[in-house]
């Protein structure tokens, strides 16, 4: 900022957050309006609320009710952002160990059916935590190598979380158990209808964007085309595709051997490639007309050809943009094959469209969660790599 | 008239028609039913569903204009200025939520129906107005915003008259984004009961026939496209209004 | 009158403008000149507190700045910048009547008053009214900028770098229309730039600003001959500060009675030009003339003495 574009803010060395006093006002709302958990009697019914106090053993009510007490007056004073990222941290700990002791407890000795999920009360509290974490991560303009090791840890707290067995006893963990085996069967046709449908179109893309970067009629049809595929919702262009992938595998038995068909993964790797194309290709072009002039001059003054241009040259500093093109693919795959499971592709979809079928919300769970997460960790892990490859300047933001 | 003009004008007109009298396109689509098949979705009118997924979609992306804009805004202003990096990672952030998940987590609150899809639409559609309007409200050339302040407009009247006129066609992009992301996102509406074009491709799925798959599938690709279009000439107008001149404006 | 008292910025423990004080007579043109970061456009923003002080006090004609809301206070004066900073999405000629529009003028005064000012600056208001600004020249631009800073005719002109992105040729123009201007209307007009050249050549009184001082506050022939500190001689230049002397003055001043050869040279012209003029032509005076009469001559002896350092 220039200076005197914006009227310094008077200096306050004790004072509100406006932001504190927003995330102390839904504490509070949460912890006193909302329920902490939900017992169920059995899977499809409704869930009946429970607060913190009639969630937990006593002791362990009291020493939360104490914390969020606290963290609600602590979070509205203005402080520097390490204090806020621990208390946001730690509430967040506080509140996912809490729900497992609560699914221990509420749930009756040897029922089986009874099912305990975390309430209303309980996502918005960890909210609550998370943006007051967020915020300090923002404000702290992290490196990509601290942000990594950061993911990293959570993802190993998470990961130890559900090993130590002490969610066992809450819903969705619940469903987890009788249907692990599905679980990670299709957690791997997510996972290959995502990168696979990547990879094949990193492989067509990029050339065909380098060769949109030559040729200015090609760019114009390409781009247009891919516009226009794009557009087409994902549930639309599946069921386009069905018919004639159908035809191709009547007519041709070798196709139809090797698992092609009007439904299942064939039609849902062939969307996921047709809708990765258009970043894959515009970001390859923008990237390659973005190379300053003058290092392209100075390339072919030193007497390169073409074909060297763009290995040295053009390509490794179109790679940040490439890069970025990749990163906005994968998460939108991700994505998108949940859909797949409507035309029988599989993925975590089965399980989202599976739980609407049958209004069980814990399996609607088992499936969006991990595809969150999933795109989630994706899109911090492909941001990092942006910021490492991009050039200094542009790490503002 | 251009000839991409003239396709477009084309296709709308095969949509209508193909909306009003859909038995006349019966014989196109009888190949892909099986036998005994319909090959005309039956249980509800064509005109009927696409009107209510439209319904669905414009209710949402407004609702979501009005109020990302105005998140926008305020965090841009300096009373809210506290808020802006924060609001920026979190509109990042929820952009990696699938649509599918935000409609699906919204079911449990509000049940089957049209509302939780109309919800879902909603807050997804958020996001990208919400990010397109706080880029286009940052990144004012700053010879003009000082210029305004200069000449003693108040902040009122630099917001009116300056950002937001400025800002207007990357605000729009982000309307046009957040649209078809809900017309896409509403298709997904019918498998949680929403009275949307996707019953068709449903009804087409569950029962195998193709001939609906086929007809559900064109009606919301062809209505993606065409609205995608239009609100992007929209979006060149305003650009050549601002920046190009006379010629092209309205009088 | 414009008086600045005292007047402080600071940015945490930084001052950018360090206690400046300073008077600028109404119907002047001051120019404040200065390197990058010395804290002119500072001083300058803090007049229509664009700025606001840290301390210290600004009155125009006696009435302290602060007692009006800031967005009042600018409308009184024009405020024009380096870069135009025109309204891309609106015409010339709304662009010029942005402040009357403000201040509720009428709108065919609006009308009549952009008209005029069109033609002020020598653009036809029939062909450039409704144009957009995107479809001017830089020239033209900047000059829109400078007509919209006078369309409520201020009696104060704020002027930030105005001519910095124009090409030596066309900015030259825009300075002479600048003095033609003030000259008009009498109004006081505040200028800040790098460039010495211009500062001496627009300024009836010149404010070497350096690291948030202000170092020296003078007429600019007096800045020349007594620079206050080494900084202001380098700013100079030392090898210019003759041909800088005789720029100020007009030859009508040297006119002396007598006869001279050759071609003759008008009166309106600087005693630089004519010094040129006898360099080159090989002569050692020339004949002056005003209005196609000669009025007597001007001799290389006369200039010399006039180059040399006042005493």
């Amino acid at each position: 900022m220039t200076q005197g574009v914006g009227t310094a803010l008077p200096k306050r060395t004790i004072g509100l957050d406006k932001l504190g006093v927003v995330i102390a006002l839904i504490l509070a709302a949460a912890w006193l309006l909302l329920p902490f958990a939900d017992f169920k009697p059995n899977r499809i019914l409704p869930g009946e609320p429970r607060s913190i106090f009639s969630a937990l053993p006593p002791i362990y009510a009291a020493i939360l009710a104490v914390g969020l007490g606290l963290s609600i007056f602590a979070s509205l004073i203005r402080t520097s952002a390490i204090p806020r990222l621990l208390l946001g941290f730690i509430g967040v700990v506080a509140l996912v160990l809490a729900i497992g002791v609560a699914g221990h407890y509420l749930t009756p000795e040897g029922d089986n059916l009874a099912r305990i999920a975390p309430g209303a009360g309980f996502w918005v509290l960890v909210g609550a935590y998370a943006l007051l974490a967020a915020d300090s991560l923002t404000r702290l303009r992290l490196g990509p190598w601290p942000r990594l090791a950061i993911l990293a840890l959570v993802v190993v707290g998470i990961c130890a979380l559900l090993w130590s067995g002490a969610w066992d006893e809450l819903s969705i963990l619940k469903e987890y158990a009788s249907r692990h085996e599905a679980f990670w069967r299709e957690g791997q046709i997510h996972i290959l209808l995502a990168f696979g449908s990547l990879i094949v179109a990193c492989i067509v893309g990029i050339p065909l964007g380098i060769a949109c970067y030559r040729s200015k009629r090609l760019r114009t049809i390409v781009l247009n085309v891919l516009n226009a595929v794009q557009t087409i919702p994902s549930i639309a262009l599946f069921g386009l595709l069905i018919a004639p992938l159908g035809a191709l595998a009547a007519a041709m038995p070798g196709l139809a051997a090797i698992g092609v068909s009007g439904i299942g993964v064939a039609p849902a790797m062939l969307a996921l490639f047709l809708y990765s194309l258009l970043p894959l290709v515009a970001n390859t072009v923008v990237g390659l007309l973005g190379v300053p002039e003058d290092a392209n001059d100075a390339a072919m003054g030193m007497g390169m050809t073409d074909g060297q241009r763009l290995v040295a040259v053009e390509l490794p500093l179109a790679f940040p943009v490439i890069l970025t093109g990749i990163r906005i693919v994968l998460v939108q795959n991700i994505g998108i094959a949940t859909i797949a499971a409507l035309i029988g592709g599989g993925g975590f979809g089965v399980f989202v469209f599976q739980g609407i079928g049958q209004t069980a919300m814990d399996l609607v769970l088992l499936g969006a969660v991990p595809t969150v997460g999933l795109a989630f960790v994706s899109a911090v892990i492909l941001d990092a790599f942006v910021e490492m490859t991009s050039p200094r300047e542009a790490a503002n933001d | 008239m251009s000839w991409s003009l003239i396709i477009r004008l084309l296709v709308l007109a095969l949509l209508i028609a193909f909306l009003v009298a859909p038995e006349s396109f019966a014989f196109l689509l009888q190949p892909f039913t099986k036998i005994g098949q319909p090959a005309i979705y039956d249980r509800g009118t064509l005109w009927g569903l696409t009107l209510s997924h439209l319904a669905i979609t414009f209710a949402a992306t407004s609702l979501a204009t009005l109020v990302a804009l105005g998140l926008a805004i305020l965090v841009t202003r300096p009373f809210g200025a506290e808020f802006l990096p924060l609001s920026r990672s979190l509109a990042n952030i929820g952009q990696t939520f699938p649509p599918v998940a935000v409609l699906a987590l919204t079911v449990p609150i509000l049940g089957f129906g049209t509302a939780p899809t109309l919800v879902a639409l909603f807050l997804y559609g958020l996001l990208p107005i919400f990010e397109n309007s706080i880029t286009g409200l940052t990144t004012l050339p700053p010879t003009v915003t000082v210029a305004a302040r200069g000449m003693g407009m108040t902040g009122l009247q630099r917001l009116v008259r300056v950002e937001l006129p400025l800002a207007l066609p990357v605000i729009l992009s982000g309307v046009r984004l957040s649209t078809v992301i809900s017309l896409a996102t509403a298709t997904i509406g019918s498998t949680v009961a929403a009275r949307t074009l996707g019953e068709i491709i449903i009804a087409g799925l569950t029962a195998s026939n193709t001939a609906f798959v086929m007809q559900g599938g064109l009606i919301v690709a062809v209505l993606a496209v065409l609205i995608y279009d239009g609100l992007s000439a929209l979006e060149r107008f305003f650009v050549a209004r601002t920046t190009k001149g006379s010629s092209l404006s309205p009088r | 009158m414009i008086e600045i008292a005292e007047i402080s910025k600071t940015y945490g423990n930084s001052a950018v403008v360090d206690r400046v004080t300073m008077k600028v007579e109404p119907h002047t043109i001051t120019v404040i000149v200065g390197t990058s970061g010395s804290g002119k456009t500072t001083l300058l923003r803090m007049i229509n507190r664009l700025v606001e002080p840290s301390s210290g006090t600004i009155r125009i004609d006696g009435e302290d700045t602060r007692t009006v809301p800031a967005y009042e206070l600018r409308r009184r004066m024009g405020y024009a910048i380096q870069g135009h900073g025109l309204f891309p999405h609106r015409t010339v000629g709304q662009n010029i009547g942005t402040v009357p529009k403000l201040l509720g003028w009428d709108k065919a005064l609006i009308a009549r008053r952009v008209d005029e000012l069109l033609e002020l600056f020598q653009l036809d208001p029939g062909e450039y009214r409704d144009r957009m600004p995107s479809e001017l020249s830089g020239g033209q631009q900047q000059r829109i900028g400078v007509a919209r800073a006078l369309a409520a005719e201020p009696n104060i002109l704020l002027m930030d770098e105005p001519f910095g992105a124009l090409d030596p040729i066309i900015r030259a123009q825009a300075q002479q229309n600048l003095l033609d201007i003030q000259k008009r209307f009498g109004t006081t007009i505040v200028l800040v730039t790098h460039d010495m050249e211009e500062a001496i050549h627009l300024g009836d009184r010149i404010a070497v600003m350096d690291d948030g001082q202000l170092l020296q506050y003078a007429a600019p022939e007096e800045i020349i001959a007594r620079p206050a500190t080494d900084f202001i001689d380098e700013l100079i230049g030392t090898g210019e500060r003759p041909f800088r002397l005789l720029s100020l003055a007009s030859i009508r001043a040297a006119v002396e009675p007598g006869e001279a050869d050759g071609a003759s040279i008008s009166a309106d012209a600087t005693l630089r030009d004519a010094f040129a003029e006898l360099l080159w032509s090989g002569r050692t005076a020339l004949p002056v003339e005003d209005r196609g009469k000669r009025i007597g001559r001007v001799t290389l002896a006369e200039l010399k003495r006039r180059a040399a350092r006042p005493r």
